[in-house]
C-alpha cells in the first residue's frame, strides 16, 4: 500500500513540475501574495495630503502647523484662506482632512483657557479617517503637553501611555506576513488538490487510475499528499522571508508551529479533494476553489478583525481552520506559543479535518462508483 | 477548365509548448470546378487545417492561396459568403427542433422567405428527417445529427462544399445515405472536399488526395492509385477457417507489404508484381481497392521494422469462460445506452464489440471494466463484478482507454515506471519490464521523450505497452484504432493476433467493421441492443443467406440494421 501511494505522490509531483501550467497555479500565488499584501496592503498612513485653514496666525498655531508639516505621517501640506475653499478640497479629494484654527486659539492659550481645534475629515474614506484621527489625537496630545510644561500649567490629570506588545512600533507587516503564512498554505493546498482529479478528468487520464488495483483511499491520499507536500515547501520560503526579508520576529517553537500547519493543510486539503470531486473540468475546479477561498480568506481574520463582525457571522467563522491557524501562526511569530495556547487551536482544526476528510472520501468513494 | 481552388506551396504551422507542429507543408493543389476530392489521411495529417485555410479560417504562414477565384485570406469574408462549410462541431441548437434549427439557419443565412419554403421541404424529404422535424436536435442520433447538420450547410446552393469528416464513427448506413444526400442536393458544379478516415467512401470520389504529416503521399483518381498495385494484389482462403496463423506468419514476410483480414479470407499485397514465390500455394490474384494503394504508399515510405521481439509470457491458466454479462443494461435518465445485452467471452479469445458511436459500446466497455455501475443485468469478469470488486481482479486485467490515458505531461518512461508500480510489480523486475516492452513496441528510441511530444501511432503503442505491464490475463481495449493510419491499424492488429496466441484475452470495441475480421468473435450492436453475435464469417454467411448482394460485414450490418428497423415498424 505504501508503494502504491508513493508511486502516485511522485507522479503527481513530477507532472506538478513537468506542466507549464501547474507550475504556475503552485509558484505564482505565494509570490504574487507576498508582494501584494506585504508592499501594498498595509495600515499605516504617510504623507497623507494634509489642508490647513488657520484664522488665528499667532506663533502658537504657527507652530502647531509646523509639527504638522513635520510629521513624516503627512504630506504636502496646502493653507486655506476660507472654510469654502477648504470645503471645496475636501470634496475635490486633494486633502484628506484638514486642520482648522479658530480666530481666538492663541489668545485663549495664552490667557490658560480650553483652545479647542477642529479637524475636519473626508468619511468616505472611513479607514484613513480612523488613522489620521489617531495620529492627529497624539500629535495634538504631545503639542498641548509640551505647551503646558513650557508655561508651568498644570497637566491634565489622566495621561494614556500607550504601548504596543508583541509588535512595538505597530509595524504592519508584522501583522500581515504571518497572516500571509496562513493564507497562503490554504491557497495552495486547496488549488493543488482541487485541480488534481479534475485534470487527470479533462485529460481522460482518471479512469486508468481507476482500473488499476488502487483502492480509492490510496488514489485519495495519493492526491492530497503532495498537496501538503508542496505547501509546506512554500509556507517554509515565506517563513524565511518573513524573518530574513520583512524581520519579522520568530519567538515561538517551529515544530509547534509545523504541527498546526500539517493539521490545517489536512483540513483544507480534505475540502479541496470535495470540490475536485464535484468537478469535471479544471474550470470548474477554479471556480470552486475560488468559491471557497473567497470567504475562506474574509471569514478568518486575516484581514479585519473577527470581533468587529456580524455575531452571526461571528459563528461562521468557527467554521473556518484558518481562523484558529492564525491565531497560531501570529502567535508563534510574535508572541512564544505555549502549548496551551496551541492545543485551543488545535482541537478545532482537527476536528474540521477529521469531518472534511471522512465528506471527502465518501464524495471520492460516490464518484468512484 | 475552371478552378475552384489553387494552393501554391503553402505551409502553416502551429505553435505548441515551444515547438512548432507543421500541419501543412508546402502544399501545391488545383481542384477544378465540379471535382468530388476526397481528403483521406489519419489524425494529425492535416486535413482540418486544409478545410480551414480554405474556408479562410485560417491564414496560412507562406504560400498563395485562391477559392472560387478570390485571393485569400484577403478576401475572407466573400469567400466565406459564397461557401458552404461543415466543420467537426457543427453549431446545432441541441435545444431547438430539427425544424427550428432550419429556419434559424435559414433567417442567419438571409433566405428569402418563399424561395426557402421550397428548399426546407426539399431538404427534409431528401434527408429522412421530415418525420423528426418536431424532435429536439440533441435527441437525434449521430447519423441524424450529421444530415441535419449538412442540411443547413445546403440551405444555400454554394459553389464549393467543404466538409470535414462528417462521417466519422456514425453507422455505415447513415453513412451511405449521408453520401447519398450529399450527390442528390448539390449540382455537377458543385465543388466538394470531403475529408474521411473511411477508405471505402474515399473510393466514390474522383480524386483522392492523402496527407500524412501535411506532406502528399499519393493523389490521383481512385483507379489510377489502383493501377499501381496491378498484379500485386491476392487472396488466400485459409483451408481450416482461421485465418490468423496466416495473418501473422505473412506480416513478417519480407515479400509481402500489406496483409489483411477481408470476409473471412486473407488479402496481400506483395512487393513486386506476381513474386509470390514461397508464400503460400493458392493465392488468387484480385482486384486492387483503394485501401491498398494507400496502404502500400504509407509502407513504401515507413520501411519495414525488423519483426518485434517476442514479448516473454507467462502461461496462463483457470476456466474457460473469462468474461460472463447477462441482461446488462445501463440507463442515462430517460435513455437506454445499453438494453439487454447478453454474451460471454472465453480464455484466449479476441472479441469485439462493434457498433457506431452511440451504439452503447462504450458504456457497455465501461461496465465492464468496473467504471459505470450497471441499471440492471450483471457482467462479471473473472468471476468478479469490477465496479465494486476486488483490488486483485483488477489487477489481472490490463486497459487501454479510447482518449490516451498517460500523462501528456511526463517521460515515456516514466508512464511506463509509474504503470509498473501500480500494478505492484516488484522494483527490480521493473526495470527490466521496461524495457522488454520498449522493444516490444518500438519504443526505446522515445523512452526519455515526453510523452505529448510523441506522434498518435507512437501514443497507441505507449498505451498499449502500459496496459500490458503486468501481464493481464484479459486486455481490454476500447477504440484503439480510431484516427491511426491504416498501416498503424494493421501494426496494431497483429500485435494483438500475437498476444492472443499466446493466450490473452482481448476484449477490444471499433467502430471500423472491416475490424471485426480480425476477432474471433463478435457482438453488433446498435441503439444498444445486439445486432448479431458469433463468429464474423458465420455472421456474414447468415445474413447472405437472406441478403445475396452482401459482400462484407459492413453491408451485412446495414441489412441487419435495415431488417431490424421493418421488423420494429411492422
Amino acid at each position: 500500500m505504501l508503494r502504491r501511494i508513493l508511486a502516485l505522490l511522485l507522479r503527481e509531483l513530477a507532472i506538478l513540475w513537468r506542466n507549464p501550467r501547474s507550475r504556475m497555479v503552485v509558484m505564482a500565488p505565494p509570490i504574487l501574495q507576498l508582494f501584494v499584501f506585504s508592499y501594498a496592503a498595509t495600515f499605516e498612513l504617510t504623507r497623507i495630503p494634509a489642508g490647513v485653514l488657520d484664522r488665528d496666525r499667532s506663533p502658537a498655531s504657527r507652530e502647531l502647523v509646523a509639527r504638522l508639516e513635520g510629521s513624516p505621517n503627512f504630506g504636502p501640506l496646502l493653507a486655506f484662506a476660507t472654510l469654502e475653499e477648504a470645503r471645496a478640497a475636501l470634496d475635490r479629494r486633494e486633502v484628506a482632512f484638514v486642520l482648522h484654527v479658530p480666530p481666538d486659539f492663541g489668545a485663549r492659550l495664552a490667557a490658560g483657557r480650553d483652545a479647542p481645534l477642529q479637524l475636519l475629515l473626508d468619511g468616505r474614506q472611513s479607514n484613513t479617517a480612523v488613522g489620521i484621527l489617531a495620529y492627529g489625537l497624539e500629535l495634538f496630545d504631545r503639542f498641548g503637553r509640551e505647551l503646558a510644561a513650557r508655561h508651568q500649567l498644570p497637566l491634565p490629570a489622566v495621561r494614556l501611555e500607550p504601548r504596543a506588545w508583541f509588535n512595538p512600533n505597530l509595524d504592519s507587516s508584522w501583522f500581515i506576513v504571518p497572516g500571509l503564512v496562513g493564507m497562503l498554505s490554504m491557497v495552495v493546498v486547496v488549488a493543488v488538490t482541487a485541480l488534481s482529479v479534475a485534470r487527470e478528468r479533462e485529460l481522460g487520464t482518471f479512469d486508468q487510475l481507476l482500473v488499476a488495483p488502487f483502492r480509492p483511499l490510496e488514489i485519495a491520499l495519493g492526491k492530497l499528499l503532495p498537496a501538503i507536500l508542496v505547501g509546506l515547501f512554500e509556507v517554509s520560503a515565506i517563513v524565511l522571508a518573513a524573518r530574513l526579508w520583512f524581520g519579522v520576529p520568530l519567538r515561538g517553537d517551529l515544530a509547534f508551529l509545523y504541527l498546526a500547519l500539517l493539521v490545517f493543510m489536512l483540513a483544507v486539503a480534505g475540502i479541496g479533494l470535495m470540490i475536485s470531486s464535484l468537478c469535471r473540468t479544471q474550470q470548474q475546479a477554479i471556480v470552486g476553489a475560488f468559491l471557497f477561498l473567497a470567504p475562506g480568506s474574509i471569514l478568518s481574520g486575516f484581514a479585519t478583525p473577527i470581533a468587529n463582525m456580524e455575531p452571526a457571522v461571528q459563528l461562521l467563522t468557527f467554521l473556518n481552520p484558518l481562523r484558529y491557524l492564525l491565531v497560531v501562526v501570529r502567535g508563534a511569530f510574535l508572541r512564544d506559543l505555549p502549548p496551551a495556547l496551541l492545543l485551543d487551536q488545535l482541537w478545532p482544526m482537527a476536528l474540521i479535518g477529521v469531518a472534511s476528510l471522512a465528506c471527502a472520501a465518501l464524495m471520492f468513494r460516490r464518484r468512484l462508483a | 477548365m475552371k478552378e475552384a481552388i489553387r494552393l501554391e506551396n503553402v505551409s502553416r504551422t502551429f505553435p505548441q509548448r515551444g515547438q512548432r507542429i507543421v500541419a501543412i507543408r508546402e502544399l501545391s493543389l488545383s481542384v477544378p470546378v465540379g471535382q468530388r476530392l476526397a481528403l483521406v489521411g489519419p489524425d494529425g495529417a492535416g486535413k482540418t487545417t486544409l478545410l480551414r485555410l480554405l474556408a479562410g479560417l485560417l491564414a496560412p504562414d507562406t504560400g498563395r492561396l485562391r477559392v472560387l477565384g478570390r485571393e485569400l485570406p484577403a478576401e475572407a469574408a466573400a469567400v466565406q459568403a459564397e461557401i458552404g462549410y461543415l466543420p467537426q462541431r457543427f453549431g446545432l441548437y441541441d435545444d431547438l427542433t430539427v425544424a427550428e434549427n432550419l429556419t434559424l439557419w435559414a433567417d442567419l443565412y438571409g433566405l428569402a422567405r418563399e424561395a426557402r419554403r421550397e428548399r426546407l421541404a426539399t431538404l427534409l424529404q431528401a434527408s429522412g428527417l421530415a418525420p423528426f422535424q418536431n424532435r429536439l436536435a440533441r435527441e437525434l442520433s449521430g447519423g441524424m445529427r450529421q444530415k441535419l447538420a449538412l442540411a443547413v450547410v445546403l440551405l444555400r446552393t454554394p459553389p464549393l462544399l467543404l466538409l470535414d469528416e462528417p462521417s466519422v464513427g456514425i453507422d455505415p448506413l447513415s453513412r451511405r445515405e449521408l453520401w447519398e444526400l450529399t450527390q442528390r442536393l448539390v449540382g455537377p458544379e458543385t465543388t466538394i472536399v470531403w475529408s474521411t478516415a473511411y477508405l471505402e467512401e474515399a473510393e466514390r470520389c474522383e480524386r483522392v488526395l492523402v496527407l500524412q504529416e501535411g506532406r502528399r503521399i499519393a493523389d490521383g483518381s481512385p483507379a489510377e492509385l489502383r493501377a499501381e498495385l496491378a498484379g500485386r494484389v491476392f487472396r488466400l482462403v485459409p483451408g481450416d477457417g482461421r485465418p490468423r496463423p496466416w495473418f501473422l506468419q505473412f506480416w513478417r514476410h519480407p515479400a509481402v507489404v500489406d496483409v489483411a483480414v477481408r470476409g473471412g479470407a486473407l488479402r496481400l499485397v506483395t512487393r513486386e508484381p506476381g513474386k509470390t514465390a514461397g508464400l503460400a500455394p493458392d493465392l488468387e490474384p484480385v482486384a486492387a481497392r483503394l485501401e491498398d494503394a494507400v496502404v502500400a504508399r504509407l509502407a513504401a515510405l515507413d520501411p519495414p521494422s525488423p519483426p518485434d521481439p517476442e514479448l516473454p509470457r507467462p502461461p496462463v491458466r483457470g476456466p474457460e469462460v473469462v468474461i460472463e454479462v447477462q441482461q446488462l443494461a445501463r440507463d442515462f435518465g430517460d435513455f437506454r445506452a445499453v438494453d439487454g445485452l447478453t454474451f460471454s467471452v472465453r480464455r484466449g479469445e479476441i472479441f469485439g464489440l462493434l457498433g457506431p458511436n452511440g451504439a452503447g459500446k462504450s458504456t457497455t466497455f465501461r461496465m465492464l471494466c468496473g467504471l459505470l455501475p450497471p441499471s440492471g443485468g450483471r457482467a462479471e469478469v473473472l468471476g468478479f463484478d469490477l465496479s465494486r470488486a476486488a483490488r486483485h481482479a483488477r489487477a489481472r486485467i490490463g486497459y487501454m482507454a479510447q482518449r490516451f490515458g498517460l500523462s501528456p505531461d511526463l517521460p515515456v518512461r516514466a508512464n511506463l515506471a509509474f504503470a509498473a508500480a501500480a500494478y505492484g510489480l516488484p522494483l527490480w523486475r521493473r526495470r527490466r519490464r521496461i524495457r522488454e516492452l520498449a522493444e516490444a513496441f518500438a519504443l526505446l528510441p522515445v523512452l526519455e521523450r515526453p510523452t505529448h511530444e510523441l506522434p498518435p501511432g507512437f501514443r497507441q503503442r505507449l498505451a498499449m505497452a502500459a496496459a500490458l505491464v503486468h501481464d493481464p490475463e484479459i486486455l481490454f481495449l476500447d477504440e484503439p484504432t480510431s484516427g491511426v493510419d491504416p498501416l498503424a491499424r494493421r501494426a496494431f492488429w497483429y500485435r494483438i493476433a500475437r498476444l492472443a496466441e499466446a493466450g490473452t484475452t482481448v476484449l477490444v470495441t471499433t467502430h471500423f467493421l472491416d475490424e471485426a475480421e480480425y476477432c474471433d468473435r463478435v457482438l453488433i450492436v446498435d441503439g444498444g441492443r445486439a445486432l448479431a453475435l458469433g463468429e464474423p464469417a458465420r455472421i456474414l454467411a447468415d445474413t447472405r443467406a437472406r441478403h445475396p448482394e452482401v459482400a462484407d460485414l459492413e453491408d451485412a450490418f446495414v441489412a441487419l440494421l435495415d431488417e431490424r428497423r421493418r421488423a420494429r415498424a411492422a
